[in-house]
């Protein structure tokens, strides 16, 4: 298909969404990342029944701790698509570049690389 | 176990906004299982309070974590002796109990709560604690087939159910179980309803809270 998804995004690999816990995302946006993207089984057709579903609910809670830090919650997001489905994936993956790039960096690394 | 809640991390923030170093102390135990305390809650809350910090140009505060194995007994508390003075605060993640323990123990550091402790009850699934006991300090589970209506029962009623008992549900709300329902049901399954027409003494409530902080002293077990 040799479709192509923004330069940007770092796949990182997980046996199931539901694997993917708070604590992960936070790590991540506190260690600077513009962004946490989840993208996930489609809704009721997670191999693991509810991981999806659980994934969902960590990153709306994501959101929340954003929210009360001050730092826009769009940063997290999470999306469902089937595993077959390239040409969404790199749909999802421009929407979330473009809106990542709306906000700006975050504002972590700032405070990072003033740090080093 | 004893069943707690996480606080709104608004809360902590304004506990903790202007303190320079930080320990954020887990508990292993109950607060673990109601995912209210545990180590996995200590690195969410110490992250979250790392992005509020730098967010908010105070980038050198430290927040350390830290998690126990428990907070109410001696030996695991003096695992942080050597580094509890170091702190401007810390923000306890255990119980009501843990929290104070602490407290006590390290006079001179500021001990903040990180969670509302509710009450004593079990794990029905996952994401949801229901109340079982009251620490009444007289057990009449033999009496009413396992279950008790000094914590269930909403008017604490001991003989029987009250007239707002319909169709099993508790009148102050109708997703609540009758306390008293469950317990003739029970007596019933266990071929027991001989029980239910006993009479009791009078319960002795003086073991209650009513009578102020209680302590349980037992010379066998004391060195």
């Amino acid at each position: 298909m040799r479709l192509t998804y923004p330069t940007s995004f770092r796949i990182i690999r997980v046996p199931c969404t539901g694997k993917v816990d708070v604590q992960h995302m936070l790590r991540a946006l506190e260690k600077g990342a513009d962004g946490v993207c989840i993208i996930g089984c489609m809704e009721g057709e997670c191999a693991y029944k509810t991981g999806n579903y659980r994934a969902r609910k960590r990153v709306e809670q994501v959101q929340r701790i954003l929210k009360a830090v001050d730092i826009d919650p769009e940063r997290a997001q999470m999306y469902n698509l089937s595993s077959s489905d390239g040409p969404l994936f790199g749909k999802y993956a421009e929407e979330m570049d473009e809106r990542i790039r709306k906000l700006g960096p975050n504002p972590m690394k700032s405070v990072q690389k003033s740090a080093a | 176990m004893i069943v707690a809640d996480k606080k709104p991390v608004e809360e902590i923030i304004e506990y903790v906004k202007d303190c320079e170093k930080i320990l954020i102390l887990g508990c292993n135990e109950c607060v673990t299982v109601c995912e209210a305390g545990g180590k996995k809650e200590v690195g969410v809350l110490a992250s979250t309070l790392r992005m509020y910090f730098a967010n908010h140009g105070h980038s050198d505060a430290v927040v350390d974590e830290r998690t126990l194995e428990r907070q109410c007994d001696h030996e695991y508390l003096e695992e942080i002796r050597d580094i509890a003075d170091q702190y401007d605060a810390i923000v306890s993640i255990a119980c009501g109990v843990g929290i104070q323990f602490t407290a006590e123990k390290y006079h001179s550091v500021p001990v903040y709560p990180g969670v509302n402790t509710s009450f004593l009850g079990v794990t029905e699934q996952r994401g949801l604690w229901t109340e079982r006991c009251q620490a009444c300090g007289q057990c009449i589970l033999a009496h009413t087939g396992g279950i008790c209506p000094v914590a269930r029962c909403a008017k604490r009623l001991l003989n029987g159910p009250c007239g707002g008992s319909s169709k099993g549900k508790c009148e102050i709300n109708k997703d609540l179980d009758c306390a008293w329902q469950l317990i003739i049901d029970r007596l019933k399954a266990i071929d027991r309803m001989d029980l239910y027409e006993k009479f009791f003494n009078i319960k002795d409530w003086s073991t209650d809270r009513a009578g102020g902080p209680r302590k349980v002293a037992r010379e066998d077990v004391q060195i």
